[in-house]
C-alpha cells in the first residue's frame, strides 16, 4: 500500500467525481432555474456540469473524441469479455481457437469444476476453499487495520504526542519499502512467536503492511474535522478513549467506508503476502488460482482456468461496481492498493 | 491554530502514547528493524539460514556478477520505462477526453477503471490466455486470413517483456486516469472561461495551462507507478513465471526465488537492499518534496 | 468606445427560462451596474454579453455590430472574474501577456500594454511573482490588469470585489472608479452590494428574477424607486413602508391608514389614482424627523425599541402601532429606549406605490 499525499482527503471543493467549486453568483453551470417570475434558486454549489449548458456540435473533433474513447473502451473490455466467453465454452470449442466467438453451447460446467474440483496442488477440491480462506483473511485484517489506522489517525491529529510526528514519518517511509526487504526478517520474527504460517500471522502481516495508508487516510480525515469539536469534548471531561469511541468513531463513517473498500480490495487481491505467510490450510484465493493455472500437469483446462479467474475476481469487482464513487475517492485521497 | 492549545495532563499523554504503541512497534520493528536486519544479513555469508559473520561487500559483488540479476535489472528498466510512459500518456488522454463533457461519462469511467480492481494475478492470467500462441490472438489472426501473422511474444525471449507491459498498462491506465481526472476537475472553471475570452485555442489551454497545473497529480501518479514497477511480482509470476527461461525475470522475483527456493538469504538480502536504495533514491524524495510543497502551499 | 445594446434577449438554462425579452441600452463609455439579489440573472446576463452563454432569442449588439453568436474573443470585451481565474503556474507578467502572445501581438506592443497596466494598478514590483504568493487584493489587480491589456472597448466585471475584506473593497472601489475615468471604456459591473452599485455606477439596472426593474441613475433609483422591490432593495436601513389608502378631502389628496394621515398633495403622481385606492407609503429613515419639529407637519408618536450607534449617526428603531420603523438621528438629541418619541414625516421625498401592482404611483 502506498500513501500518496499528506494533504487532507480531497480538496473541499473538488473531487474525482466531478463536483465543481461553488460560485457565489449564479453562473450558467449551476443555476437550477425556476419558471420566470419566481426567485431563482442558486444551487451552483453541488451540481455537476449541466449537459444542457451548451448543445455541443458534432464537429470532427468531437467525433474524434468519441472514437478514441470507444476504441479505448473496447480495449479495456476485451479481456473481461474473453474471460467470460472462455469460461462458458466446453473444451471442444476452446480447441477451435476462436478466442472472440460467443459460445455455441454455453455451459456452466467449467464454473462448477473451478469451484469444486479443480486441482490446487495436491488436492482437487476446487477454488471453493480458497474463497473461504480469503474471507477468513480479509475480514479480520480489514477490521484490525482500520481500527489501528483510526486510532493512529485520531491520536496523531488531535493529541499529537511528542515524537509522534517522527514515528509517522517513518511509517510513511515504510510504505515505499519493497516487501521483499521485509519478508525474510518478518518470517523469522513470526516464526519466533510461533505465528508463522498461520491465520493470525497473515492477519497481523496485513495489518502491518496496511498501517501507513490507513493511518494517513484517517489522519487526513480527522484533520479536516474542526478542532473545536475535540476541545469542547475535552472541556466536557472526555478522555482519550471516550472521545474516540463516542465522538470520533460515529463521525467517521465516510472514511471508514473508503478504508474498508481499499482494504478489502487490496487484501483480497494480495498474492505475495498470502503466498509467504499463510499456512497451507488458509491459502487465499489468489494463490490457489495461480496454483490451478500454472502448476497443473496434463491438459490445461482453459475454460476452468478462466472460470476460476472470474470467481477470484468477483468479490473485488462487485465491490468496485457497487461502490463506484467511494472507490474513486479512495484513489484520490491516496489510499491505493499495491 | 488560532485558539490556544489545551494543556494536556501527563496521564492523558501516556494514554495517547499507549494507543500509538502498535504504530511505534510497526515503524520501529517492522520497518526500521527489518531494514537494518536485512542490511546486516546482506553483509554476511548467509545461505539457507542467517549467519552473522561479516563478509563485507562480497554478496553485492556476487550479485552484480549474476547473469540472472543483471537480466532482471535490464528487464525492469525496459519494462518500467515503457510502462510508466504508456500509462501516463494513455491515462492523460483518457482523462482529457472524458473531461470533454461526453455522454455516458460515468459508464466510461467505470470501464476504464475496473481493471484496477482486479488482482495482478488475475490480470497476468487473463493476458496469458489472450496471448496464447496456439489458441489466442495469434490464432485468431490466422483464422482471419493472416496466415503468417506472429503474435507469440509470450514465448519469445526477446518480446516477452512487452507482453508484461501490455497487461499491466491495461490494468493501471485507469488509475492514472482517475488521478488526473481528479486533478482536472480541481481546475477552477473560471480559468477555462478566462482562456476563452483571451482567445486561447482549447489544445493550447491543455498544453500551457492545464498540464503545468496537473504537476502534483502527475508526480503522484509517477511515484505510484514507479513503486508498482519495482514491486512487480504477482503479474510476472502469474503471466510468465519469469520465462521463457529467465527472459522475463524481474528483481522482485529474483529476490523471492533466492530467499525461498534457492536458499541464499545473503544474496537475496543484498538484492533487496539494492531495490530499496533505488526506491528511496527516486520515489521518496519526490513524495516528500511534493507533500512539503502542498503543506506550505496551504499555509500561505 | 462602444455602446452595448441588448434587444429582446432570452436565455434558457437547463430547460428553464432565466431571462426573457430583456432590453438594455448601455451608452458608450458608461459605467453601468447590474444590481440584484442572488439568482436574479445578473451574472447570466453578463456572461451572455461576454459570449460564454448562448442566448435562445434576441440580439446583443456591441458598437452597432450584431455579436449575438460571436466568439468571446471576437467581441472586443474583457471579463474580470470573481475568483480572479489567474493561471496559477505563470507569473503576473505572463498571466497578463499570455492571451496577447497567443493572438500574435508583436512583442513591443505586448511590453507597452503590460507596462501601462502595471503602472495603472501598481503591479510593477509584482510582475515576476506567481499568483499563489499574492494577497487577494493583489490578485484582483492582476485580474483587472489582464483585462486592461486587451484594450477592450467593453469591460465586464463579475462581482470582482466579493472575495475581499471591507477595507480592501473600499480601496479597490475607488481605484476602479479612477480606472474608468482613465480608460474611458464602457464598463458593465455585476454586484449584489448596493453600496458598490451606488458609488460606482452612472446608471444602475436593478434586476429581479431575470427582469430589469429599473434602469436609471443612482439618485433616481434611490429617491424615485420604480416599484416596491427597488425601494426595499436599496437603502440601509431599508425604506419604511406603511399600508393605507388614498382619500380626497377638501380638494386635497391624503394618504390614510388607521394611525396616520398625510397630505400628499404635492406628490408627483405619474399614474392616475382614484379615491380609496389601496397603496403603500414609503418613507426613508432619513426622512423621519424626530423631535417636535417646527409645528407645520402633523406630529406622530412611536415607542423607541432599539438604538444603534453608527458613529456618525444613530439609527432609531421605533414601534409604531405594531410596525417597526427606522429613523436616523443626526444630532445629539436624547432618545431613550422604551420611551415614546415624537416624529414627523417629511413629505418631500416620499414614495407611493399601488398596493396590488407594486408600481410607483
Amino acid at each position: 500500500m502506498l500513501p500518496l499525499t499528506e494533504e487532507t482527503d480531497e480538496a473541499p471543493r473538488a473531487s474525482a467525481d466531478g463536483v465543481r467549486s461553488a460560485a457565489v453568483s449564479d453562473t450558467a453551470n449551476g443555476v437550477r432555474a425556476a419558471p420566470v417570475g419566481t426567485p431563482l434558486a442558486v444551487s451552483a454549489l453541488r451540481s455537476a456540469r449541466s449537459p444542457a449548458r451548451r448543445s455541443l456540435a458534432w464537429t470532427p473533433a468531437r467525433l474524434g473524441v468519441y472514437g478514441f474513447l470507444l476504441t479505448a473502451a473496447l480495449f479495456f473490455l476485451l479481456p473481461l469479455y474473453v474471460m467470460l466467453v472462455t469460461s462458458l465454452k466446453p473444451m471442444e470449442e476452446i480447441h477451435l481457437g476462436t478466442l472472440f466467438a460467443l459460445p455455441l453451447h454455453a455451459t456452466f460446467e467449467p464454473w462448477r469444476q473451478a469451484w469444486q474440483s479443480a486441482c490446487t496442488g495436491l488436492e482437487c477440491n476446487g477454488i471453493r476453499a480458497g474463497f473461504w480462506n480469503s474471507v477468513a483473511i480479509v475480514v479480520p485484517s480489514t477490521v484490525l487495520s482500520i481500527l489501528v489506522g483510526a486510532v493512529n489517525g485520531y491520536a496523531l491529529s488531535f493529541w499529537r504526542p511528542r515524537g509522534a510526528g517522527l514515528l509517522f514519518g517513518i511509517l510513511m517511509l515504510g510504505a515505499f519499502i519493497p516487501a521483499q526487504v521485509m519478508i525474510y526478517p518478518l518470517v523469522r520474527a513470526l516464526a519466533f512467536i510461533h505465528l508463522f504460517s498461520s491465520l493470525p500471522g497473515i492477519v497481523l502481516i496485513h495489518t502491518v503492511f496496511g498501517m501507513p495508508v490507513m493511518t494517513l487516510l484517517f489522519r487526513n480525515y480527522y484533520a479536516s474535522l474542526p478542532m473545536e469539536l475535540f476541545k469542547a469534548a475535552r472541556i466536557d471531561g472526555g478522555g482519550f478513549w471516550r472521545i474516540f469511541v463516542e465522538l470520533m468513531l460515529p463521525m467517521s463513517t465516510p472514511v471508514i467506508v473508503v478504508a474498508a473498500i481499499m482494504q478489502i480490495t487490496g487484501i483480497w487481491n494480495d498474492f505475495l503476502l498470502g503466498l509467504v505467510f499463510a499456512d497451507a490450510d488458509h491459502l487465499p484465493m489468489t494463490v490457489q488460482l495461480n496454483n490451478i493455472i500454472n502448476t497443473t500437469t496434463g491438459e490445461r483446462l482453459y475454460n476452468v482456468n478462466m472460470a476460476a479467474t472470474i470467481l477470484t475476481s468477483m468479490v473485488p469487482l462487485t465491490l468496485y461496481f457497487i461502490s463506484g464513487r467511494w472507490f474513486v475517492r479512495g484513489i484520490a485521497s491516496g489510499a491505493v492498493k499495491g | 491554530m488560532t485558539t490556544p492549545a489545551i494543556a494536556r495532563p501527563r496521564r492523558l499523554q501516556l494514554v495517547a502514547y499507549f494507543a500509538l504503541l502498535p504504530m511505534a512497534a510497526t515503524a520501529l520493528f517492522a520497518y526500521l528493524g527489518t531494514i537494518f536486519w536485512s542490511a546486516r544479513i546482506s553483509f554476511s555469508g548467509s545461505r539457507t539460514f542467517p549467519s552473522y559473520d561479516f563478509v563485507g561487500l562480497a554478496q553485492y559483488v556476487r550479485l552484480f556478477d549474476n547473469e540472472r540479476w543483471l537480466l532482471s535489472l535490464q528487464n525492469v528498466f525496459v519494462y518500467g520505462a515503457l510502462f510508466i510512459v504508456a500509462t501516463l500518456v494513455i491515462g492523460f488522454l483518457l482523462a482529457v477526453f472524458i473531461d470533454q463533457k461526453v455522454m455516458a461519462e460515468g459508464m466510461l469511467r467505470t470501464v476504464f477503471l475496473y481493471p484496477y480492481a482486479m488482482s495482478f494475478v488475475a490480470t497476468g492470467l487473463i493476458w496469458q490466455w489472450i496471448l496464447n500462441p496456439e489458441l489466442g490472438i495469434q490464432n485468431v489472426l490466422h483464422k482471419l486470413g493472416f496466415a503468417g501473422a506472429r503474435f507469440d511474444w509470450i514465448v519469445d525471449q526477446d518480446m516477452v517483456i512487452y507482453t508484461l507491459v501490455i497487461a499491466t498498462v491495461w490494468q493501471a491506465s485507469g488509475l492514472v486516469m482517475a488521478l488526473l481526472l481528479s486533478g482536472l476537475r480541481g481546475i477552477d472553471e473560471e480559468i477555462w472561461k478566462a482562456a476563452r475570452i483571451d482567445g486561447i485555442p482549447r489544445w493550447r489551454v491543455y498544453v500551457s495551462i492545464v498540464l503545468p497545473m496537473l504537476g502534483p497529480s502527475l508526480s503522484t501518479a509517477f511515484v505510484l507507478l514507479f513503486v508498482m514497477v519495482v514491486k512487480a511480482y504477482d503479474a510476472v509470476v502469474a503471466m510468465t513465471q519469469g520465462g521463457p527461461g529467465t527472459a522475463s525475470e524481474v528483481p522482485a522475483k529474483f529476490i523471492m526465488d533466492y530467499l525461498f527456493n534457492r536458499a541464499n538469504v545473503g544474496l537475496a538480502s543484498a538484492a533487496s537492499m539494492v531495490l530499496l536504495a533505488t526506491v528511496l533514491a527516486i520515489a521518496a524524495p519526490l513524495y516528500f518534496v511534493r507533500s512539503r510543497a502542498a503543506r506550505s502551499g496551504r499555509e500561505s | 468606445m462602444s455602446n452595448v445594446a441588448i434587444r429582446n434577449l432570452s436565455i434558457q438554462l437547463g430547460g428553464n427560462t432565466v431571462i426573457e425579452s430583456l432590453d438594455l441600452d448601455v451608452k458608450a463609455g458608461e459605467f453601468v451596474v447590474l444590481l440584484g439579489p442572488s439568482g436574479c440573472g445578473k451574472s447570466t446576463l453578463l456572461h451572455s454579453i461576454a459570449g460564454l452563454i448562448d442566448s435562445s432569442g434576441g440580439q446583443i449588439e456591441i458598437s452597432g455590430e450584431d455579436m449575438t453568436w460571436a466568439d468571446p474573443k471576437d467581441r472586443g470585451i474583457a471579463l474580470v472574474f470573481q475568483s480572479y481565474a489567474l493561471y496559477p503556474t505563470m507569473n503576473v507578467e505572463r498571466n497578463m501577456s499570455f492571451g496577447l502572445r497567443i493572438n500574435g501581438t508583436p512583442k513591443h506592443e505586448i511590453g507597452r500594454r503590460v507596462a501601462r497596466a502595471a503602472d495603472m494598478l501598481q503591479l510593477g514590483p509584482l510582475l515576476k511573482r506567481k499568483p499563489a504568493s499574492l494577497s487577494g487584493g493583489q490578485r484582483q489587480r492582476v485580474a483587472i490588469g489582464r483585462a486592461i491589456v486587451r484594450e477592450a472597448e467593453v469591460m465586464l466585471f463579475d462581482e470582482p470585489l466579493s472575495n475581499l475584506d471591507t477595507k480592501l473593497r473600499t480601496e479597490l472601489r475607488r481605484e476602479l472608479k479612477q480606472l474608468h475615468r482613465q480608460l474611458g471604456a464602457t464598463m458593465i459591473y455585476v454586484t449584489h452590494d448596493q453600496v458598490e452599485a451606488m458609488t460606482l455606477a452612472q446608471r444602475i439596472a436593478v434586476m429581479k428574477a431575470g427582469v430589469v426593474q429599473q434602469f436609471d441613475t443612482p439618485e433616481n433609483i434611490y429617491n424615485r424607486p420604480a416599484n416596491l422591490f427597488v425601494a426595499s432593495f436599496l437603502g440601509s436601513p431599508g425604506m419604511n413602508l406603511f399600508r393605507g389608502w388614498l382619500e380626497e378631502r377638501a380638494g386635497r389628496i391624503e394618504f390614510r391608514n388607521e394611525h396616520l394621515c398625510l397630505d400628499v398633495m404635492h406628490y408627483p403622481f405619474k399614474l392616475p389614482v382614484s379615491p380609496g385606492q389601496q397603496c403603500v407609503l414609503g418613507v426613508r429613515p432619513e426622512c423621519i424627523e424626530t423631535g417636535r419639529g417646527d409645528g407645520s407637519d402633523k406630529l406622530l408618536y412611536a415607542h423607541v425599541s432599539l438604538v444603534e450607534a453608527m458613529g456618525a449617526h444613530r439609527v432609531l428603531w421605533m414601534d409604531f402601532f405594531g410596525t417597526q420603523i427606522a429613523g436616523i438621528v443626526q444630532d445629539q438629541q436624547s432618545v431613550e429606549v422604551d420611551h415614546p418619541v415624537a416624529f414627523t414625516i417629511r413629505t418631500q421625498r416620499i414614495s407611493l406605490f399601488d398596493a396590488d401592482t407594486e408600481q410607483r404611483l
